[in-house]
């Protein structure tokens, strides 16, 4: 099926509603503490869930007796993997068929990692569930587990997934999830030619996703005996489908407010085990994971390493990358593929001008907790590499590095060979950049910088140096030719509009930038769109928040939709009035006929439900795109490093995006300025670290530090003048760009300041201490 | 125990168990403004202000509670009208998805009733306990500042 990208907006002046930084549709509602997230309206006769986990990394569970659990007063169920359906799956919430591998069970007899899944107790309270937890017997037989990525591979290494029914992935024998790898042109000969080289190895880490509600699932039969599901999910759509496949039930899955998610929530955490609980026993059934299984038995992101080779001539032309990587999907290859490809997919295209680009690599298993989809989805992975290896190109070549990077960077109205050869999961497709400012953002954000004069200041002063860094990116906007949104738009009487989408708020603001898309094509205001997202039953499908794909994706869709509507009301409005509908125009909520006369909206469907060619005006559209035109990005960042201590802080960071048309500026800033906190909380604090036997100790808040309003000091966030002409008004995609820099950002600054190229993140003190001391400039 | 105590600004009695977390209990009596995002006192979207001061409830007791007045994000609204504080979050966007927000206005909120021309420095400390994945609290210091500013 080809669905084309609608036709080029030549119209980038006058908006009423888009580009205005109204306030949020559910503002007031948050603001107030109501009871709009899932925990705060399940059943009051609701069983609570609670889940055994394994102690151990690899072990198989030779014996499991419930008996003293499911005699305990108050125990509704226990349930093993005798008792649910032996249906292999992936938790990962993406399109059909998913990319990644099917190696998953609700419960397995074998345990993959410490946290996963043993068995799931149902009571009438969490007293009693956690008591009876206690009261299950397990024997396990502990096997060989491997803990560190770069060891998966090992002729000796334990096979983690051998169970017979493993579908989709590389080579579960050799513990490889997925692999792939493309090469165009010839890299070493081109290599070979260069007259500047660097080589060097990267390491991102297994950064937890810590959105501030923990994952949290209920389920129950409807009056009529079908499964409801409420969960706080970026994919209801495929949570539907994932439930039907392992338990072969229909259901109804409803999204309410969701309290952060970032990636995380794209994968079926609860909802499988609420439903096991409520198929079985007919009851309610409530499950909230805590602070630690939230950190421990979800998703991270998947930890990686790049081996980077670039090469340029004399003249600062750069020739030829490659990037070869391995990444840690732990005990499930939840986007194993998906989110290694996009490690070179939405870095690779930005430096087009290359003779030669190769990339690939592996995916492993280990015995650790599963990574998953995590904001940014590997971009910021390959970019630390190959930004870092471009900012050591630029200063073996003695040019500054934004001169060396913009030069090489890609244009409007040119193209890559990468966006053809690179998807998700599978080939790409072609397109031409048609709105790309990094000029501005490179050129402005300088300025704005003080970048050059910062760069004339001294380095180091007294105990303190300062070092000043820059770092180029780009993301996509949907997954091109996969994702797919449907809105659909209901006019009632009262003048208003309900406006229905699959796309599931996370908090980001996208039922108000829908609403304003709507109210926009709709000449009407944001009070009169109703916004609903998401149920199932009622919305139509979106494949879900993910892959930067709702503004443009769902924003074209609700764009479509209303001016479908608008056509509607006018062809309506032209029956009433006797007019030909060309004479019509709309504003203001009204319908105008050129001689002056008017009929509002209400009195069109007033008239339409009760007195004239009755009928209810709805319209559904649905959109998916050919292309993901790129946000790009060019930060800068200043450091300054405690030569005593080798503690890093990030006193100024200035990024300058180009997102298209910002449907809501101040919505779309909150997301740059909150990926940038993430992203300087996995260049500087955030990993994970597990004991000898793969038990989490960063499994809390007090372990696991996500920066708080302290660690954060000055950033700032600037627009370029832009307009992508495929996107609804302009727009294209902001919420994911902003993590892919201050890695590398922080990193170049380091290397200005203290010339010590930093390969691993996060960046801690203790080792740029003792990296400081061994060049002599620690200040002892 | 029988837990008596004033919250939002109106007497209530009821029933608590000795080992009952006041977030539970608050949560029990329809008070859900009252989130549980760690429950070791670390994230501060529990918090709520007793007596005056902006506290953790996950980490104090429901009989605790007794004889005290208490405050959650329930009572700072009158007749659907926000507080300053509230108003101040919605216009600024630093409200994203909303779960912490409950708890920071309750710390903007202590914070102001005590101080109500903090710097900026002072903001970020009074702030300090309150975490937030979606922002990076930008916006967050920014409302509190208006809200000082409009409530002088």
């Amino acid at each position: 099926m080809e669905v084309k990208a609608p036709k080029k907006e030549v119209n980038k002046e006058g908006f009423n509603v888009v580009d205005k930084s109204v306030d949020k549709v559910d503002g007031y509602a948050l603001v107030s503490g109501k009871p709009v997230f899932t925990d705060d309206f399940y059943p009051q006769d609701a069983l609570t869930v609670k889940i055994l986990r394994s102690p151990h990394a690899h072990a198989i569970i030779k014996h499991i007796d419930t008996s003293k659990a499911e005699s305990l007063e108050g125990v509704a169920c226990v349930l093993t993997y005798k008792d649910v359906p032996r249906v292999v799956y992936t938790r990962a919430g993406q399109g059909f068929p998913e990319p990644s591998p099917y190696d998953t069970f609700v419960l397995d007899k074998k345990v993959r990692y410490v946290g996963d899944a043993v068995a799931i107790v149902a009571a009438e309270n969490e007293k009693i569930a956690e008591e009876a937890l206690k009261l299950i017997k397990v024997d396990y037989e502990v096997l060989d587990s491997v803990l560190d990525f770069e060891h998966a591979e090992d002729e000796d290494a334990p096979i983690i997934h051998d169970e017979p029914e493993i579908s989709g992935a590389y080579d579960p024998k050799h513990n490889i999830a997925s692999h792939y790898e493309m090469e165009i042109g010839n890299v070493d000969e081109e290599l070979s030619k260069c007259d500047v080289t660097y080589e060097g190895t990267f390491y991102t880490p297994n950064q937890s996703h810590a959105m501030m509600e923990p994952h949290a699932a209920f389920s129950y039969l409807d009056p009529n005996g079908r499964l409801t599901i409420v969960t706080s999910t970026q994919v209801p759509f495929h949570v539907r489908r994932i439930i039907k496949r392992i338990f072969g039930v229909e259901s109804r899955v409803i999204k309410p407010r969701i309290g952060g998610g970032f990636g995380g929530k794209q994968a079926v955490h609860v909802e499988a085990y609420v439903t096991a609980v409520t198929l079985k026993t007919g009851r309610p059934a409530r499950c909230v994971y805590t602070r630690k299984e939230t950190m421990t038995a979800s998703n991270t992101r998947h930890q990686m390493r790049f081996k980077v080779r670039v090469g340029a001539d004399k003249n600062g032309k750069l020739k030829v990358i490659d990037l070869w990587g391995l990444s840690n999907t732990g005990a499930y290859g939840e986007h194993a593929l998906t989110t290694f490809m996009v490690a070179g997919s939405k870095t690779l295209p930005l430096y087009n001008k290359v003779n030669a680009v190769r990339f690939g690599g592996d995916v492993v298993y280990t015995n650790t907790e599963p990574a998953g989809a995590f904001r940014g989805y590997g971009a910021p992975q390959g970019m630390f590499a190959l930004d870092s290896a471009l900012d050591e190109l630029a200063h073996k070549l003695g040019m500054d590095p934004v001169e060396f990077k913009l030069k090489n960077s890609i244009r409007e109205g040119e193209t890559s060979p990468v966006f053809k050869y690179m998807g998700e999961g599978r080939e790409g497709v072609e397109q031409i950049v048609e709105s790309c400012k990094i000029e501005e953002c490179a050129l402005e954000g300088a300025k704005l910088f003080n970048w050059h004069e910062k760069r004339k200041r001294k380095r180091i002063e007294g105990t303190k140096a300062h070092g000043y860094g820059v770092a180029f990116a780009m993301q996509g906007s949907s997954i091109a030719a996969i994702d797919m949104g449907g809105a659909t738009i209901k006019m009632n009487d009262d003048g208003t509009f309900n406006l229905m989408v699959g796309a599931t708020d996370l908090g980001t603001g996208s039922d108000t930038i829908l609403a304003q898309i709507a109210a926009e094509a709709l000449h009407t205001t944001m009070d009169k769109i109703i916004v609903y997202s998401s149920d199932t039953d009622v919305t139509p499908f979106d494949t879900g928040a993910y892959a930067s794909s709702t503004t443009y994706v769902s924003g074209n869709a609700t764009k479509k939709a209303a001016e479908k509507m608008a056509k509607e009301i006018l062809k309506a409005a032209a029956e009433i009035m006797k007019e030909n509908v060309e004479d019509l125009y709309l504003k203001d909520g009204k319908v105008f006929s050129k001689n002056g006369d008017s009929l509002t909206y209400s009195e069109i469907q007033t008239r339409l439900f009760y007195t004239f060619n009755q009928r209810q005006l709805e319209v559904t559209e649905s959109f998916v795109s050919q292309v993901s035109p790129p946000p790009y990005m060019v930060s800068f960042a200043e450091v300054e490093i405690d030569l005593e201590t080798g503690k890093v802080e990030v006193i100024d960071f200035l990024n300058y995006v180009d997102c298209g048309t910002t449907i809501n500026p101040i919505l779309a800033k909150g997301q740059v300025e909150g990926a940038t906190a993430q992203g300087i909380g996995m260049a500087l604090y955030e990993e994970h670290i597990w004991d000898k036997n793969g038990r989490m100790v960063t499994d809390d808040f007090f372990t696991y530090k996500i920066p708080a309003r302290d660690d954060i000091k000055n950033v700032r966030v600037y627009f370029a003048k832009s307009y992508e002409p495929t996107g609804p008004f302009g727009a294209k995609s902001v919420s994911e760009i902003g993590l892919d820099t201050p890695g590398p950002a922080i990193a170049n600054a380091i290397y200005d300041a203290v010339g010590i190229r930093v390969h691993k993140l996060p960046i801690k003190s203790e080792e740029l201490y003792f990296e400081l001391v061994k060049k002599g400039i620690a200040a002892l | 125990m029988l837990v008596r105590f004033k919250l939002n600004g109106e007497e209530v009695e009821a029933e608590a168990q000795d080992d009952e977390r006041a977030l539970d209990f608050l949560r029990r009596l329809g008070m859900k403004s009252v989130k549980e995002g760690c429950g070791e006192g670390e994230c501060g979207a529990c918090t709520i202000i007793v007596n005056g001061r902006n506290v953790v409830s996950c980490l104090m007791l429901a009989p605790e509670l007794d004889g005290t007045e208490t405050w959650t994000t329930e009572g700072l609204s009158k007749n659907g009208e926000l507080d300053p504080v509230q108003k101040a979050f919605v216009d600024l966007g630093a409200i994203q998805c909303g779960f912490c927000t409950p708890g920071m206005v309750m710390s903007a909120k202590a914070l102001l009733d005590k101080n109500p021309n903090p710097t900026e420095e002072e903001i970020k400390k009074g702030m300090e306990g309150n975490l937030c994945r979606c922002t990076g609290y930008f916006k967050i210091v920014d409302a509190v500042k208006k809200a000082a500013k409009e409530k002088n």
